[in-house]
Formats: structure tokens, sequence, C-alpha cells
């Protein structure tokens, strides 16, 4: 199925998690990322569990954060 | 690294900075990185500190998505995020330093404790032997 991951076109097996594709596109310190899927925001606890869908759009932001 | 900042995003920056005080101020910066090894800023994003205090910013991560997009529309690369200190000096503070996790970023802070006299420094946050190694970077304002 093709999907498009930070604004780029990819083709991927049916039935990848967002937990598989993290560790597919190899993202750094994924313990601090936040995936956005169709510009909805998705808890972290479900990584291993949602499945994505054919033309999904993901995107991954680091939190960004600090204090004085 | 050496920084370009162009002098009216500096001022971009400040101006809405000293409207938020006494919260913190954040945001984001985006540009291209040079083959003489330059890092220029052409573009800062105000973006919105959810915690509303002056102790504490986290970007809001729908306007942080909405600028990425936007990056990519204009072709411009995300290079690392600014914040302001109102009542601190321009240095990263432990929590600063403990939530930096891009180790690719910059990370401007703009230090307001001087009244008319802002400080923007630019750092580079990263984890060595699972301690955080800050350095100073080369920031020019042109």
């Amino acid at each position: 199925m093709k999907i498009t991951v930070a604004g780029e076109k990819k083709e991927v097996e049916n039935g990848l998690t967002v937990a598989k594709l993290i560790e597919q596109e190899n993202v750094e310190t994924p313990q601090y990322v936040t995936v956005s899927i169709n510009e909805e925001f998705i808890e972290s606890g479900t990584f291993d569990t949602h499945v994505l869908n054919e033309g999904d759009e993901v995107e991954f932001l680091y939190f960004m954060g600090g204090g004085r | 690294m050496r920084i370009t900042l162009k002098k009216e995003d500096f001022n971009k920056i400040y101006e809405h900075a000293l409207n938020c005080r006494p919260e913190e101020a954040c945001g984001l910066i985006a540009g291209e990185d040079l083959e003489d090894g330059t890092r220029e800023i052409k573009k800062v994003y105000i973006l919105t500190n959810i915690d509303h205090t002056n102790e504490h910013f986290s970007i809001d991560p729908r306007e942080q998505l909405k600028a990425i997009k936007d990056m990519r529309t204009n072709g411009l690369k995300p290079l690392g995020n600014w914040h302001s200190h109102p009542e601190t000096p321009s240095r990263p503070s432990e929590e600063d330093k403990k939530l930096a996790n891009d180790s690719k970023a910059s990370y401007l802070i703009l230090s307001l404790m001087e009244e008319n006299s802002p400080v923007l420094n630019a750092f580079h946050i990263e984890t060595v032997d699972d301690v955080k190694s800050v350095r100073k970077e080369d920031l020019n304002i042109i």
C-alpha cells in the first residue's frame, strides 16, 4: 500500500504498525517522538497496535519544550 | 557552527517575546545549511507556548506540524527552535538540556533579563555518554 511519510510517498507492506514504521524509518530517539496521522495525533501507547491504512499521511515530530 | 539570522527576524522574535512577558515565548527556525558550513536561518516561526508560564515552554504540537509543512512547501529545512527566558540568562537551563533531543538542532535562547538589552545565543546540545553536552554556536545577526 502507499502512504506518505514526512511528505514523501512510500510503498509499505499491508498491516504495518506505527511502531514498525518508526523502526523502518530509523527515527532518532523514538521515545521522544510524537506521531500524527492525517493531522491527528495518536497516543504513544498505541504505536504497537495502530495499523496504518492506504493513503495515510504520517508525520514524526519531536516534543519541543524547556524551562527557565 | 556559524549561524546567520536576519535582523528583521531577530526583531520579530524580540517583539513577540516582549509582548508575551511574563510568560516564556517560543517558536521554530528554518532555513538552509550551506556548503561552507554556515547555517542560514531564513524564516522564524512564532508559535504558542501551551504552558503559558514564565517557567516552562511547550510548543503547540498542532502549530509545530503546520510549521513543518510550511517549511516543506517552501523548501526550508527545520533547523531548531527558539524560546525566551524573561527573567534568566541566555543559557540552557537543566530542563532545556533535558528536553533537547535533537542533536542536529540549534537551540536559540533570548534573555530579556536586562531591560532594553536582549541577549540571544544559539546552542548545540547533544547527549554524550548519557550526559548532555552544550556548545555555544557562533550566531551572527545580519
